[in-house]
């Protein structure tokens, strides 16, 4: 029982994450509306992100940029004094800047569809969308 | 279709789930995450780099291949929104409104009149047009220079402080975002218009690939930054930490101007006259 609650508290994050990720993929499979596609879409993409940055969190680590790295000058002696164990794993840090800007530019090309589409059949849902292309 | 969509998304994520018991606990340093490629970052960066922001450097310099292409994306974005949703020519006869700014009247103008350029009573305004507040748009037009200001500092600063391209670029990006939603479109437009984002945009993909094929020229590999320490009179490893900067500069111009173009397509449906 012990061991469970110990689970639990350890992962419980990836927990909150993998629901938000499950939000948004019900969002994209069910819902009706185009827009609320997009919102469940940004939603999951979110939810990634944060999996990714808590991946990188190591306690008691400060954030990934050296400290009185111009020590004396530049690169040299004081960059030996440099150890892992007190900075975070930089590496999600770096992919998660770019897909958030990517995630910016797929709602936009997302919503630029949308526009085109309400444009052409007058509406975002998707079940009148569908009827107006069977009726041709 | 709701019931299916429920199920497939309970069962994925019971089995994720179900993963995360064999996941490290959260924060510990010993997870294989941080154990394997991030020491080298953390320790190496300095002396290979110079940079002491060490995600600035893994992000342009070690997976600078990866970012050169991510770039790609944001344009390829930014194009794909103009060819989606960009109208050159209108269908419907176009009504032009107009406000007396002494009496608050409103007058529409059909096909394609214009009330004369120097009457300064009449301003042009949007066809869902609601009444500007004063304070709103001086504060966002007093605001615009000191944002751009920052997103600047952002890019310039990106070695030694949180910040780089990426982020940089979207603030200046937003400052002229701030100035189409306070004001219009039209006054946006006059600040920075549709031409001018579309040649910053290619220009930032092109500055970054330019960096990496002038290193290939240079005898190294494509965007091995070590190269430019022949033009730059530096030693190689100083010659990092400008090339850095040089693709981040690339980065900020791409990211900028792709998110007003974006934003300027979408907003306006591609008619470029009113937006939000």
């Amino acid at each position: 029982m012990s061991d469970l609650v110990s689970t639990i508290i350890a992962n419980y994050n990836y927990w909150i994450y993998i629901t938000l990720m499950m939000i948004g993929l019900y969002a994209m499979i069910a819902k009706n509306n185009l827009v609320k596609k997009i919102v469940g879409m940004n939603i999951f993409q979110t939810a990634i992100i944060l999996f990714y940055v808590s991946i990188g969190a190591k306690r008691g680590a400060t954030i990934p940029i050296l400290e009185h790295a111009h020590n004396g000058h530049g690169h040299g002696a004081a960059s030996h004094m440099v150890h892992a164990v007190d900075y975070i794993n930089p590496l999600p840090h770096v992919l998660m800047l770019t897909a958030i800007v990517v995630a910016v530019a797929t709602l936009g090309v997302a919503l630029a569809l949308a526009i085109r589409v309400y444009n052409r059949y007058n509406t975002l849902e998707e079940d009148e969308i569908l009827a107006q292309i069977r009726e041709k | 279709m709701k019931i299916i969509g429920l199920i497939i998304a309970v069962l994925t994520g019971i089995l994720l789930i179900y993963a995360t018991v064999d996941f490290p606990p959260w924060a510990d340093p010993g997870s294989p995450a941080s154990t394997y490629l991030s020491p080298h970052y953390i320790e190496k960066t300095m002396e290979e780099t110079s940079v002491p922001n060490i995600v600035t450097a893994v992000l342009a310099d070690y997976r600078g291949f990866d970012t050169m292409f991510e770039t790609t994306v944001i344009f390829a974005a930014g194009v794909a929104c103009f060819f989606i949703l960009r109208t050159f020519k209108r269908k419907e006869p176009e009504e032009i409104f107009y406000r007396h700014t002494l009496t608050g009247m409103t007058i529409r103008v059909k096909n394609s009149g214009k009330v004369r350029q120097d009457l300064d009573e009449f301003e042009r305004i949007d066809a869902m047009w609601t009444p500007h507040y004063l304070i709103v748009k001086t504060v966002a037009r007093l605001l615009v220079p000191f944002i751009q200001l920052f997103g600047l500092y952002v890019i310039a600063h990106g070695h030694h402080s949180p910040g780089g391209g990426f982020q940089g670029g979207v603030i200046l990006g937003a400052s002229i975002i701030l100035l189409a939603i306070s004001h219009d479109m039209r006054t946006a437009l006059g600040r920075m218009r549709e031409k001018t984002t579309a040649l910053l945009c290619t220009t930032g993909v092109l500055i970054y690939a330019g960096a990496g094929a002038l290193c290939l020229l240079l005898g190294l590999n494509f965007l091995d930054y070590g190269a430019l320490a022949s033009i730059l009179y530096t030693d190689p490893v100083t010659a990092r930490s400008h090339g850095i900067l040089i693709v981040e500069i690339g980065v900020g111009l791409a990211v900028m101007s792709a998110m007003i173009w974006i934003y300027s397509n979408v907003s306006s449906g591609g008619k470029y006259d009113e937006g939000l």
